[in-house]
């Protein structure tokens, strides 16, 4: 007989809101059964979500730990539980374990730095955590600075936050882009990279990236060219995962678990990393 | 130190099965395997069984949890086993060292439940090695047949079979059974394990060293041209990963049963295209890209995690299975540098 559950054994969250942010970007509130948050977490940690039947798959919680009722999952539309996940109805259960994964040092290494955040897309889902966290703690951190960029208007994920909270709070710079010129858009075209190159940052800041690995990659190198230690840049990995918890000999890098030694990796760690990711 | 005469060991077999299940290595269609032991079953005389004898703590399939699904609702039924005592004859050093393996993966916190109570309640009985095989390098991986390890220990010599406690796990059922044993000298043996160790020394993988692997770096030996070559005939097959006693990766899949959801985990392997697919692509597209991973994973990321203790025992199963004869000794040889020359 097991008094102890097994790690693997998931529980039950109940999808209480659902925001349409883009074409294929859904938010999707959870809440346990008995209301209030299934278990706590810390910026930049995950959770498997399942839906039984179809599958289990890692995500990013996107909600602020500063966020007492909920959890949120930003989530795009790409596989079979993504695909299922986005044509359910408020009210449904999905099952959910965790939290996953180290975090960003939120409360070690980022206390008091000036924070730049750099997006691409779906790459937002992790920052937007890290973000939240910061604005809530607005006294422990410097300036934030978001350069955020996505392929057209409608891809930029929780636009009316971005527009109706970030860009009007005080300490917060936003720099948004897209990809291509677009009617009704008179902000910045353009890739994000070359974006961060045009704003230039001071090299003192902590710079947090997420996105495709192709704007990583580039941004990373523009970042160096601008003579930004790589051990001031963090980035946040995801591979494909089971277990969660280091056991079922799929997400690593090298001698390193995404699932428990990142998803949050500082990128002097990278470099001495295998390249499989 | 205990012995009982070899045609008398059904009597010990007799009472250690008298009250928990036995397991021993048996002779079937499929090679030697290991089975329950009841009146008439007689114990296979191969080196080695097929399969390892990881089974008995981390089986090929097992059931985790079941899903109710009613409309919006979903209920989680975690699965709930009875486990018994069991105790397993015959195990070689070889895979009584896997299991330590193991233990750092999945007794690790978290600990993986369903493994932590098998291992607890198996007793393992491990038998020196007589006659050790040509495919056997357990010596390389610091694994000494002499010294088989396990709950208890037990040695052949001539028509005796000695035995002794290793844990209190093994005392405990060593005291149970006491009425088929009798009393016998340590000294006894020493004959045998010197004769064992005499043999290791002959075999032909006996010189098989690591040092050129232990002092290349990770990124070096990750990066090295030689992988294609190795790598080039590989089928893709899985079957190292399967009888290896040290391969742990593991899968959780769902099926509908009609009446529910059952999820379930099985054996995976690093080997099959699909391991590390996503819906967005995969990282290791080519089998090159799987199979360093899994010599990599054995020979450089486990040791790096695990102060230094590698993720093989030197069994030979591989080396015995492969359809293509590739296997651990030739990567060794191939990456270790002039060392195996």
């Amino acid at each position: 007989m097991s008094e102890r559950i097994d790690p693997l054994i998931p529980m039950v969250g109940v999808v209480t809101d659902i925001r349409v942010d883009t074409p294929d970007v859904k938010t999707f509130r959870v809440e346990a059964p008995e209301g209030g948050k299934v278990f706590e977490h810390i910026p930049g940690q995950c959770a498997m979500l399942s839906v039984p039947g179809v599958g289990e798959g890692m995500f990013s919680i996107t909600s602020s730990p500063t966020q007492k009722n909920y959890m949120e999952f930003s989530i795009k539309k790409c596989g079979c539980v993504t695909s299922w996940l986005h044509s359910m109805e408020v009210g449904q259960m999905i099952t959910i374990r965790g939290p996953y994964g180290n975090g960003f040092p939120v409360d070690t290494d980022f206390k008091g730095k000036d924070m730049v955040f750099i997006a691409g897309g779906i790459g937002l889902a992790p920052l937007h955590s890290v973000i939240n966290y910061a604005r809530d703690k607005r006294d422990q951190y410097g300036t934030i600075d978001v350069v955020y960029g996505s392929r057209s208007m409608d891809d930029l994920v929780d636009f009316p936050e971005i527009q109706n909270v970030w860009c009007k709070e005080e300490g917060m710079n936003v720099h948004l882009t897209i990809d291509r010129e677009q009617e009704g858009w008179d902000g910045h075209v353009g890739f994000v990279p070359n974006y961060v190159k045009e704003l230039g940052f001071d090299a003192s800041k902590t710079f947090i990236i997420c996105g495709p690995p192709i704007m990583i990659k580039f941004t990373l190198a523009g970042l160096t060219e601008m003579g930004i230690a790589k051990n001031q840049v963090y980035t946040t990995m995801e591979l494909k995962m089971k277990c969660g918890i280091g056991k079922c000999g799929r997400c690593n890098i090298g001698d390193k678990y995404v699932c428990k030694d990142g998803p949050v990796f500082r990128c002097d760690q990278i470099d001495e990393m295998t390249n499989e990711y | 130190m205990l012995k009982v005469s070899v045609d008398k060991i059904n009597d010990l077999f007799r009472a250690i099965a008298a009250t928990q299940k036995l397991y021993l290595p048996v002779d079937t269609n499929a090679g030697a395997q290991y089975r329950e032991w009841s009146e008439g079953v007689t114990m296979s005389q191969a080196l080695n069984t097929n399969r390892s004898a990881k089974d008995f703590f981390f089986p090929q399939t097992e059931n985790l949890a079941e899903f109710k699904m009613e409309g919006k609702k979903i209920e989680v039924k975690p699965q709930v086993n009875e486990y018994e005592d069991y105790v397993v004859f015959g195990v070689r050093a070889c895979d009584a060292a896997s299991f330590a393996i193991l233990d750092r993966v999945f007794l690790s916190e978290p600990v993986d439940t369903f493994y932590a109570h098998r291992r607890e309640h198996g007793t393992i009985i491990t038998l020196a090695c007589n006659r050790p095989a040509e495919t056997c390098f357990c010596t390389t991986f610091g694994v000494d047949p002499a010294v088989p390890g396990g709950d208890v220990s037990a040695w052949q010599k001539g028509e005796e079979l000695y035995l002794e406690a290793q844990t209190e796990k093994g005392e405990k059922l060593l005291q149970a059974v006491a009425g088929a044993l009798s009393q016998a000298e340590s000294e006894d043996i020493e004959p045998v394990k010197a004769a064992i160790r005499v043999m290791m020394e002959k075999l032909p993988l006996a010189k098989l060293s690591l040092k050129g692997i232990e002092d290349q770096k990770m990124l070096d030996l990750f990066y090295s041209d030689k992988w294609n070559a190795l790598s080039e005939s590989c089928l893709g097959c899985g079957t190292c990963t399967f009888v290896c006693p040290t391969c742990q990766c593991y899968d959780v899949r769902d099926f509908d049963t009609g009446n529910g959801i059952q999820r379930f985990r099985c054996w995976d392997s690093c080997m099959y295209s699909d391991f590390t697919k996503m819906a967005h692509g995969n990282i290791r597209n080519s089998q090159m890209e799987r199979f360093r991973q899994r010599f990599m994973h054995k020979l450089v990321y486990f040791p790096e995690n695990n102060e230094g203790i590698y993720s093989c025992v030197g069994c030979g199963r591989c080396l015995a299975k492969c359809p293509i004869h590739m296997n651990i000794v030739k990567v060794i040889k191939t990456m270790g540098g002039t060392e195996n020359e």
